[in-house]
């Protein structure tokens, strides 16, 4: 079982070297919508701090929808999809699988980038380190939920904006207790509550959305 | 082992065909017929239990595929319309990652002979971007070589080949049988696979096919 | 044996059913017209003038049951999907898709009526309270529902996609409910309260629970009726689509 999960994380993890572009424009997309926020509600410095939360963490869903839509599309074009579905182990173990590989691609850069915007934004220490803390423990929700919409949509005109549409309310959440926790720490009353509900919606994203998503993408290939 | 039973298939408003029933045994091959349009690639597809059918039932050893599962996508090799080859990838990281992703191993010795068979032992490290059409369905043709599974469903295999690679699936799919394997496959052109008990069922001339 | 059930139930259904819903619209739409006009004198002339909040509180009748309609509609919705689902039921995939128009009307509706009530009460249009929040959230939900459904051509497999979302959605409701009540509390500084005063006349109560009641059915005429129209469009092709078609002609 392991084993099968992490043949097809090193199979998606190679096929992501292979196209470092994608990466990198995603990491950008989100240093840049992240640096136009002082510019549009001006530079000073109590007002950053307070807006950093949810400016980082909303920059981080977009980011995120915008690797989504190729979670399953290319191996649907060109016929992959169908044999990973007729694969002897459970399509959900391999949903799980590829839903890994997506985070360590996709969430984990933009854990790593938020220290660094987090300081254009002014952060204190401790609030940077939850902050960081916060999209290290969230981001795979995120990765998780959004492959139900990613396989909802599959082959579906019109795919990528409908994505957004499905996926993005579902975020919520997420959003409302990643951004909390600094919140809560700037304001004195600590994050632990806040990071352990995100943990648990992190489980949950990981661990119960390989199965509508597995179940999704048989319909699609049907 | 392999058993089908008044399949309906219905795509969109139109109905495919309806009532084809077949039986196929150890050793056997169904040659499937038909003109474009007439359903072949769906028939495969509800073979393998991707497309459910609209009515009718495919059973596997006697039991209904749908409840089988696992155990029955253990004993398929599908091969479809599509390569399911990576672009970015060489054949060789192709056929090695589709082994381990079917649950089979396949060492690099077994691979790159595989690849030689095919004649793309010069390419076996080139990324298949670079690869013509037809070189491209090599790739995917080499999982043939070692394959070991009961059962394959072949769409179109000899699309795009030559002569000479024609004549090497053949034998592959000849061999496969005398091992007591089944093989369901399309394909327009008529090809002699050596030593094959072979039956053929025509889709769309008339509902009852056979 | 379980075959000919099965059969019946995919091909049989329609048939039996749009004759049989046909005949119950017209009782769904007298309730409806029975209720909503007893539910309304109640509301309008008959329950007291609120102490604090005036006239202007009278919105509630209609404001009120949109919004459990919204959120009962959703459960419906859910429910038919996930038997659409373990059954393989077409007729279950119609429902769910004729019910989410309803849904997200009365989601807008509760949302469009909660702006006029804010309005004179609080003297904004809108406030970010946990109700509302959730309500929006809910309205984004159904509008999620039916544009993935309508880019969807193949109808089974619009009904397939859309019931698995319906179903994570369901899952998801009171997750987010949960999460924007936590939130409402966290930043809610001097902001309004919602809760409303606890002893709320009976007559008014009696006055809501007519007008949910003719909501109710409302919805169930109306999807009824949407049901009618989305198995004749998906069923054109086969006869007796063909002979009622003719008949009518």
């Amino acid at each position: 079982m392991v084993e099968s999960i992490r043949a097809v994380i090193g199979r998606d993890l190679r096929l992501a070297m292979r196209r470092q572009a994608d990466i990198v424009a995603a990491m950008f997309f989100f240093i840049i919508v992240v640096s136009l926020f002082p510019l549009g509600v001006g530079p000073e410095a109590a007002q950053l701090r307070r807006l950093a939360p949810g400016v980082l963490w909303v920059a981080a869903l977009l980011a995120t929808m915008l690797s989504l839509p190729r979670l399953f599309a290319d191996d649907h074009r060109d016929g992959t999809l169908e044999q990973l579905a007729l694969a002897p182990q459970p399509l959900a173990l391999i949903v799980l699988g590829k839903v890994i590989a997506h985070w360590l691609v996709a969430g984990l850069p933009l854990v790593l980038l938020a220290p660094l915007l987090g300081i254009q934004f002014d952060l204190a220490g401790d609030a940077l380190a939850v902050l960081t803390l916060s999209l290290l423990i969230g981001t795979p929700a995120l990765s998780g939920i959004g492959a139900i919409g990613a396989a909802l949509t599959l082959g579906v005109r019109g795919g990528g904006v409908l994505l957004s549409l499905l996926v993005l309310p579902l975020y919520i959440p997420v959003l409302i207790f990643g951004a909390g926790s600094v919140d809560a720490t700037l304001s004195g009353l600590g994050p632990q509550a806040h990071l352990s509900l995100l943990g648990a919606l992190a489980l949950g994203g990981v661990f119960f959305a390989p199965w509508p998503t597995a179940a999704a993408l048989r319909v699609a290939l049907e | 082992m392999l058993e089908a039973s008044n399949l309906e298939c219905v795509r969109g408003e139109r109905r495919l065909f309806a009532g084809v029933s077949f039986r196929l045994a150890g050793g056997e091959m169904l040659y499937l017929q038909g003109k474009n349009g007439s359903g072949k690639t769906s028939l495969l597809r509800m073979l393998c239990g991707l497309t459910p059918a609209a009515s009718g039932d495919i059973r596997w050893r006697g039991r209904p595929i749908g409840k089988l599962g696992d155990e029955f996508r253990s004993e398929l090799c599908y091969l479809g319309h599509q390569n399911a080859i990576k672009e970015e990838l060489t054949p060789l990281e192709n056929i090695r990652s589709s082994a381990t992703l079917a649950q089979e191993t396949l060492d690099a010795d077994a691979a790159l002979d595989a690849l030689e068979q095919l004649g793309l032992l010069s390419r076996a490290d080139l990324p298949c971007r670079y690869l013509s059409q037809g070189q491209k369905r090599r790739a995917a043709l080499a999982r043939l070589v070692h394959e070991k599974r009961a059962l394959w469903v072949l769409d179109e295999p000899y699309v795009a080949l030559d002569a000479a690679a024609v004549e090497l699936i053949s034998g592959l799919i000849g061999a496969h049988l005398q091992r007591g394997g089944l093989a369901v496959l399309t394909t327009h052109q008529t090809v002699a696979v050596p030593a094959a008990a072979l039956r053929e069922l025509w889709l769309g001339a008339d509902d009852a096919a056979q | 044996m379980s075959k000919p059930v099965i059969n019946w139930f995919r091909y049989a259904s329609p048939l039996t059913f749009y004759p049989l819903a046909g005949r119950l619209i017209p009782w769904f739409w007298t309730l409806a017209a029975i209720f909503g006009v007893l539910g309304l004198t109640i509301g309008f002339l008959l329950a007291p003038t609120d102490a604090q909040q005036g006239e202007g509180y009278r919105i509630i009748f209609l404001h009120v049951p949109a919004s459990w309609m919204s959120m009962f509609i959703y459960l419906v919705m859910a429910f038919w999907a996930a038997i659409g689902l373990a059954f393989n039921f077409r007729l279950s995939g119609m429902m769910a898709s004729a019910l989410a128009p309803t849904g997200a009307l009365f989601a807008f509706l509760s949302l469009w009526t909660g702006a006029l009530w804010g309005k004179p009460m609080w003297g904004t249009w809108w406030v970010w309270d946990a109700r509302l929040t959730s309500e929006l959230i809910l309205l984004f939900l159904y509008i999620g529902f039916i544009a993935l459904q309508a880019s969807i051509d193949d109808p089974r497999r619009a009904d397939k996609a859309g019931a698995i979302l319906a179903l994570v959605g369901v899952v998801n409701v009171p997750i987010i409910y949960f999460s924007v009540q936590w939130w409402n509390t966290l930043h809610q500084g001097a902001s309004v309260s919602l809760t409303r005063a606890p002893s709320m006349a009976r007559l008014m109560l009696w006055g809501m629970l007519l007008c949910t009641l003719a909501c109710w059915m409302y919805s169930i005429a109306i999807a009824l009726m949407r049901v009618r129209t989305i198995m004749l469009e998906r069923e054109r092709h086969t006869d007796w689509v063909r002979e009622l078609l003719a008949d009518k002609e």
